[in-house]
């Protein structure tokens, strides 16, 4: 009991800290204190964090454009992510990657990726290596809707079904690509159905709801590990920010994204844990207030980090050897 | 010492790579039983079974997206792409991902990637089977490059893009897998970076890759006959590219030809030609001359291929203007 209200309060607090960071980054971003780009994951928290609760230290996850929420999920520092916004050296890629490139080797966070759709065929081979070595290992892969209309999703799904390869395809269909309406980019409206042409489980969960992500994509990974194959998994959600910061959204009506605030998978969770006395609202005050010290400490890290020297732009290219 | 062709160099090599490392796998279209479109893998299905030698869909971007997640995750994969022609289909995962991975991520990670591939013209496969694009990957920094022209350097070239710890593109040109040429049997390897003297001369350095080193070979014997010296210069490897050796043959001759398959236009010899302009100008006594597939895609009528492509007598013609310059 008390270990399923730890594991429960740890996905709250895993939720708040990616909303509250993400928050964070947007202001800072505002304030021109980021260079680069930023695509915010606010909104869609219930996804990474149900996602990641299934998944070992040492399991891998590849990540996208939109992939704070993926990182934080699965453990990352945010002072080394909020110094790698901030493009200092101190940053996860010493500021040659920036918002869309985290990376965290050590605990299987392979990389977020600026192409849209570039990690699948990854995903599919960290988990052939998985498999080649019998590691035990499970890859995770996230990706939008709107990758799901990459060459490489098709072959990748393709290949892992064909070798069974421990790999769980985690589609976050939020009903847009950039600016395209999921209507006008593809002819279906289930992501999961694609799953059949490669003879794979395809799934739908509401991907609001942080529990059932968990419990749909604990099987999938269970699935994976115990060598029975890939699942394609889609979780319908919602971005609540523009496409990038700075992005005018004439595409969409500030009802539909009303309608969705509704639905905003922390307060949906929040009032699960009181309702069923679960937590207490005190102790959700306390881990609320402890993510914002942890928040202000990444920020004062970032601004406090030295610039990466000038010719370290000419650092970390190949790995040096003999030959 | 005993002789073996180009494409026994290649399998040796693959041979020598899957029995002494457990993590050395290829992957790659028909290359099981079959051994690959041009049977280079031939026997090692038999030899090491469907896990170490993986015959795959058609599926370019699986294929190395697959290998470079594969790197990433510690083995060290060798990809064969039946033709350089159908690289470009699996160009984001080379050119966005393998390539530039390490450094985007700050030098986290390492991709050791091998993708064999077949390049050139000659057996009038016309324009989706016959490129030589090498130079579009010298234009990537990230990749190391191999170009082999005989069996030694292929065997001893792949030991070691094998052992390296970035991704490689190994080009193998298809007109030379029956050349045969002395080749240890025993295990060796030859350093990246390092181009190769084929022959020594006084009057004129030729630089050439690829089939073009056999070209250039004969018919810098056959000069020799009417007393011209030709300095025969294979760079093996067009990244890293061995610069210092093409500065010293210049120092001596003054005088430079270079010998490509690649078109002519961004071609590995503008670059090698921008590069001795920069640094050995003082030493030329004439200006820097190539010699390349005129640019267009490669037809297929045997004349309009031969046509395109230099011939021995191209060769033999720029060499002796060089020479009266
Ligand atoms: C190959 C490629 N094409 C286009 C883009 C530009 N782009 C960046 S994100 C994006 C939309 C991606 O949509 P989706 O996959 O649904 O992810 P989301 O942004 O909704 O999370 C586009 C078109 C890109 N980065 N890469
Ligand atoms: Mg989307």
């Amino acid at each position: 009991m008390e270990n399923k209200r730890n594991f429960l309060a740890g996905l709250y607090a895993s939720m708040y800290k990616i909303r509250r960071f993400e928050q964070e980054a947007v202001k800072l971003f505002h304030n021109k204190e980021l260079p680069g780009w930023l695509h915010s994951y606010i909104g869609e928290e219930a996804v990474a964090v149900g996602v990641c609760a299934s998944l070992n230290r040492d399991d891998y996850i590849t990540s996208t454009h939109r992939g704070h929420g993926h990182c934080i999920a699965k453990g990352a520092d945010l002072k080394r992510m909020m110094a790698e916004l901030y493009g200092k050296e101190t940053g996860y890629c010493k500021g040659k990657g920036g918002s869309m490139h985290i990376a965290d080797f050590s605990i299987g966070i392979l990389g977020a990726n600026g192409i849209v759709g570039g990690g699948i065929p990854i995903a599919t081979g960290t988990a052939l290596a998985s498999q080649y070595l019998e590691d035990g290992r499970v890859t995770v892969c996230f990706f939008g809707d709107g990758a799901s209309n990459q060459g490489g999703f098709h072959e990748s799904l393709n290949l892992a079904s064909l070798w069974k390869l421990p790999v769980v395809y985690v589609c976050e269909n939020n009903l847009y690509a950039e600016t395209t309406p999921q209507a006008d980019h593809q002819p279906i409206r289930d992501i999961a159905d694609r799953a059949k042409s490669y003879n794979m489980p395809g799934v739908i969960i509401d991907g609001n709801d942080v529990l059932a992500v968990y419990e749909e994509t604990n099987k999938a990974v269970e699935r994976a590990r115990a060598g029975r194959g890939p699942t394609l998994v889609e979780c319908k959600t919602y971005r609540y920010r523009g496409h990038w910061e700075g992005d005018p959204e004439v595409y969409r009506t500030k009802e539909e994204v009303k309608e969705w605030k509704k639905r905003d998978p922390l307060k949906k969770f929040k009032k699960y844990l009181l309702e069923n006395d679960i937590i207490q609202s005190k102790e959700i005050s306390f881990v609320e207030k402890k993510i914002e010290d942890e928040i202000k400490d990444a920020v004062k890290y970032a601004q406090a980090s030295p610039p990466p020297r000038p010719e370290s732009a000419l650092e970390d290219l190949y790995v040096e050897q003999g030959g | 010492m005993r002789e073996i062709t180009f494409r026994e160099a290649i399998r040796e090599a693959l041979d020598e790579a899957l029995r002494s490392d457990a993590k050395v796998f290829l992957m790659g279209e028909d290359i099981g039983p079959l051994g690959g479109a041009f049977t280079v893998t031939k026997g090692l299905f038999d030899k090491y079974g469907r896990k170490r030698v993986r015959n795959t869909p058609i599926s370019e971007v699986a294929i190395v997206g697959a290998a470079t997640g594969a790197a990433m995750a510690g083995l060290r994969p060798i990809t064969e792409i039946m033709f350089c022609d159908f690289l470009p289909l699996a160009g984001d995962q080379i050119i966005n991902q393998a390539a530039k991975m390490r450094y985007m991520f700050g030098g986290q990670v390492k991709v050791p990637l091998t993708i064999r591939t077949i390049l050139g013209a000659g057996l009038s496969a016309a324009a989706h089977h016959s490129q030589s694009n090498e130079a579009l990957f010298m234009h990537t920094p990230g990749l190391k490059l191999v170009i082999p022209s005989t069996p030694y350097d292929a065997k001893g070239l792949l030991k070691t893009a094998i052992l390296d710890d970035n991704p490689v593109i190994y080009f193998e040109h298809r007109c030379l897998y029956d050349s045969k040429g002395p080749v240890p049997e025993n295990s060796y390897s030859i350093s990246f970076g390092r181009a190769d003297v084929k022959k020594e001369g006084r009057d004129v350095t030729l630089i050439a890759t690829a089939e073009m080193v056999i070209k250039s070979l004969s018919v810098a014997e056959e000069l020799e006959q009417e007393g011209i010296s030709v300095e025969v210069i294979d760079p093996r490897t067009l990244n890293p590219l061995d610069m210092e050796t093409i500065y010293e043959s210049v120092k001596k001759t003054g005088r430079v030809l270079i010998v490509h398959e690649a078109v002519l236009t961004c071609g590995p010899g503008a670059e090698i030609a921008a590069r001795i302009s920069e640094e050995a100008f003082d030493y030329l006594d004439a200006p820097v001359k190539r010699l390349a597939t005129k640019d267009v895609p490669i037809p297929m009528a045997p004349v309009l291929e031969d046509f395109v492509i230099p011939q021995k007598e191209d060769i033999k013609i720029a060499i002796k203007s060089l020479r009266n310059f």
